[in-house]
């Protein structure tokens, strides 16, 4: 086979990603066709597959979106007998437990990375990195079941009752940190969901700032760069967009997490701002009641909850992009 | 090689599909309760062994069940709900109980020991309601005098799936409260006022076991096997019953069957003296002129040993066999009604 790479032979590796280019060698052969379009239907089957699973949602939910329109989004009534069904409770519990998940797991996964790449001896870097893959290989339903019977206590007896002296008096925030100390709620499925994301967020952070060219790094050493300044400066605007890519391959992990949340949020359709409270999430909703749902509209409903669960990572994932975008922006203004 | 290899797959698949179909022949299909789930597969396991037949039951849930014996993929459909005789009409199927199980109240307060608690039926719904808060309150004092309860909030415990354990449990609150009835109603899952969520007995079990000064319903071999403090509930004729093998088959026997058209009965507040009072049964459902009577024929043959033999199995899970009178009246209405 004729090697079309043949153009770059003897150049540098680029150094920072510059304009694509695209190779059209004259004659190239059957294979490399095939190849193309073969790649390019596997890429088009995953739109075809996402596209055709959200409307699939759609199509079942349709009943409950027809018979409660816009109020299936706003109402936190959810009533099997009189089939009566609205999912707030289930939408707001999902975005609090993974915002929780989040704020906790990405400084924690950034400070693994960075200590992994740039302060770790060599000789640890393999063991701990290890660990970590051999972390996010662990079922969720061992997560759920260790938060069921080790850390639910733990929260019951040691943080709920000292967050319910100390911060629940708090103006504002108070709200958001008194209840029964029961150890089963928002925060603590939260918690669960961050210590599950943080061996996915670690994994991708490390393997970018390894790829961080040394001579960069070297370079900003050598005049006179403290470690932190080196990782600030330029490791993490070198990797953003795959730093952050990290953080909502976590983030799409927790918000569709279903095993170890339903053991620990205590699956309750009451609204409460507090995070001691039980709640409860649109994947646990789905998972807890499918099996029973034996009307139709109860049905459509849980299905409709899971069309609520596309469109609400979608826009998560939306959001991040056009973040994204706007840092890019402010970077090259500044520049 | 691209032919070769495909040529082995179509032969893999084949052959795989001549195999399914091989192991589906011998065996008699049936889905729904996992309530009756551990009892069918003992029972199935030995039923197997002697005489051949298996039995292949898939516990995805009663509501599924329904479904799957309407759409005639199984041989047989088990839920703990029954069906109403006009649902079964319309759909041409028959339905029989097979097994009795019993729902504790379950409580986690410290000082208290198993069955030193009495609850009654309104009392239990006003805590479900969250109209009872604390475990000190007059009303569940006057019941249990002698016995030391604390100042101490009740934290309700609930199932959050689906389940025909909250469906007797809810049918028997609606039935000794009609403030229960108006407001919450009954169902395999309805709009807890309150309390929290654990997913299947065992979530129940371990919710109530951590949360002191909680309160759960669970299924008695949960009660048995991990060794919970349970309460005693009042009963239709005003005593307080212990849950027991014996006052479950008290219920079952008592319970109007003769003026239940197609068992239509939910058995919970029985009216007998000895009676436990939230007493269920996972019913079975069949159709009554079956498309295949061989295999329908083989599925009862298979439910009259269970019933007829089936007692020590059930009795070393901690279910319940049905008591003989109800056993005549079921092996009476399978000769009347479906078709064999």
């Amino acid at each position: 086979m004729s090697i079309a790479s043949d153009e770059f032979g003897g150049a540098p590796p680029k150094e920072r990603p510059g304009p694509v280019y695209r190779l059209r060698v004259a004659g190239s052969g059957l294979g490399d066709r095939l190849f193309e379009s073969l790649s390019a239907g596997m890429a088009f089957l995953v739109l075809l597959v996402l596209g055709g699973a959200a409307l699939a949602m759609l199509w079942g939910g349709m009943l409950a979106f027809k018979t409660f329109g816009l109020s299936f989004i706003y109402s936190s009534n959810w009533d099997a007998v009189n089939l009566k069904f609205g999912a707030f409770v289930p939408i707001y519990g999902t975005i609090v437990t993974s915002a929780i998940a989040i704020a906790i797991a990405v400084p924690i996964s950034l400070g693994i990375s960075i200590f992994l790449t740039e302060l770790a001896p060599r000789w640890l870097r393999g063991p701990i990195g290890t660990a970590i893959e051999l972390l996010a290989a662990v079922p969720s339903i061992i997560y759920g079941m260790w938060g069921l019977f080790v850390f639910v206590p733990f929260v019951a007896t040691y943080i709920e009752p000292w967050m319910n002296e100390h911060l629940g008096s708090l103006p504002v925030i108070g709200q958001f940190f008194t209840g029964p100390p029961i150890g089963i709620g928002m925060l603590t499925a939260g918690v669960i969901l961050a210590i599950m994301i943080i061996p996915f967020i670690t994994a991708v952070m490390r393997d970018v700032f390894t790829a961080v060219p040394d001579s960069l790094k070297e370079s900003a050493h050598a005049l006179g760069s403290t470690t932190w300044e080196v990782v600030r400066h330029v490791s993490l605007p070198y990797t953003r967009t795959a730093v952050v890519g990290a953080i909502f391959l976590g983030l799409g992990r927790a918000l569709g997490e279903t095993m170890a949340v339903t053991f620990v949020l205590g699956n309750a359709h009451d609204f409460s701002t507090s995070l001691l409270m039980p709640g409860n999430s649109i994947a646990a909703a789905i998972a807890n009641e499918f099996t029973e749902a034996d009307s139709p509209l109860y049905t459509s409903s849980l299905i409709a909850l899971g069309f609520l669960l596309f469109v609400v990572t979608f826009i998560v994932l939306a959001l991040a992009k056009l973040m994204l975008a706007r840092i890019g922006r402010l970077d090259g203004a500044k520049a | 090689m691209l032919a070769k290899f495909g040529k082995s797959v179509a032969i893999a698949a084949g052959l795989s599909l001549a195999l399914g179909a091989a192991a589906w022949a011998a065996d008699i299909t049936g889905a729904g309760s996992t309530f009756v789930y551990p009892v069918l597969s003992k029972w199935s396991a030995d039923y197997s062994a002697k005489f051949g037949d298996r039995v292949n039951y898939q516990s995805i849930g009663s509501g599924g069940g329904i479904a799957q014996i309407k759409a005639a993929t199984v041989d047989f459909g088990a839920t703990d709900k029954p069906l109403t005789p006009a649902d079964l009409n319309a759909a041409g199927l028959a339905q029989f109980p097979v097994v009795i199980g019993g729902i504790i109240p379950v409580v986690n307060i410290p000082g208290v020991q198993a069955g030193q608690i009495k609850f009654t039926g309104s009392i239990l719904a006003q805590i479900y309601r969250g109209q009872i808060k604390t475990w000190n309150d007059p009303q569940i004092a006057a019941f249990n005098k002698g016995v030391h309860l604390p100042a101490m909030a009740i934290t309700v415990v609930h199932r959050s799936d689906g389940s025909g354990t909250s469906f007797n449990w809810t049918h028997y609150l609606s039935q000794v409260n009609p403030a229960w009835k108006a407001s919450v109603g009954e169902g395999t899952s309805v709009q807890w006022p309150t309390g929290v969520g654990g997913k299947g007995n065992e979530g129940v079990a371990s919710y109530v076991h951590q949360i002191p000064g909680a309160i759960g319903y669970v299924e008695y071999a949960y009660v048995i096997q991990n060794h919970m403090t349970w309460g005693s509930v009042q009963n239709s004729t005003g005593r307080f019953v212990a849950p027991s093998v014996k006052g479950f088959q008290a219920a079952a026997a008592t319970a109007d069957w003769d003026h239940a058209t197609d068992f239509f009965l939910v058995m919970t507040n029985a009216p007998g003296a000895d009676a436990y009072p939230i007493t269920a049964t996972t019913f079975a459902l069949m159709y009554k002129t079956p498309k295949n009577v061989a295999r329908s024929n083989t599925a009862l043959k298979f439910f009259k040993w269970t019933l007829e033999h089936g007692q020590a199995d059930a009795a070393a899970l901690d279910y319940v066999s049905l008591p003989p009178s109800l056993v005549a009246k079921i092996e009476r209405y399978w000769a009347a009604e479906i078709k064999h």
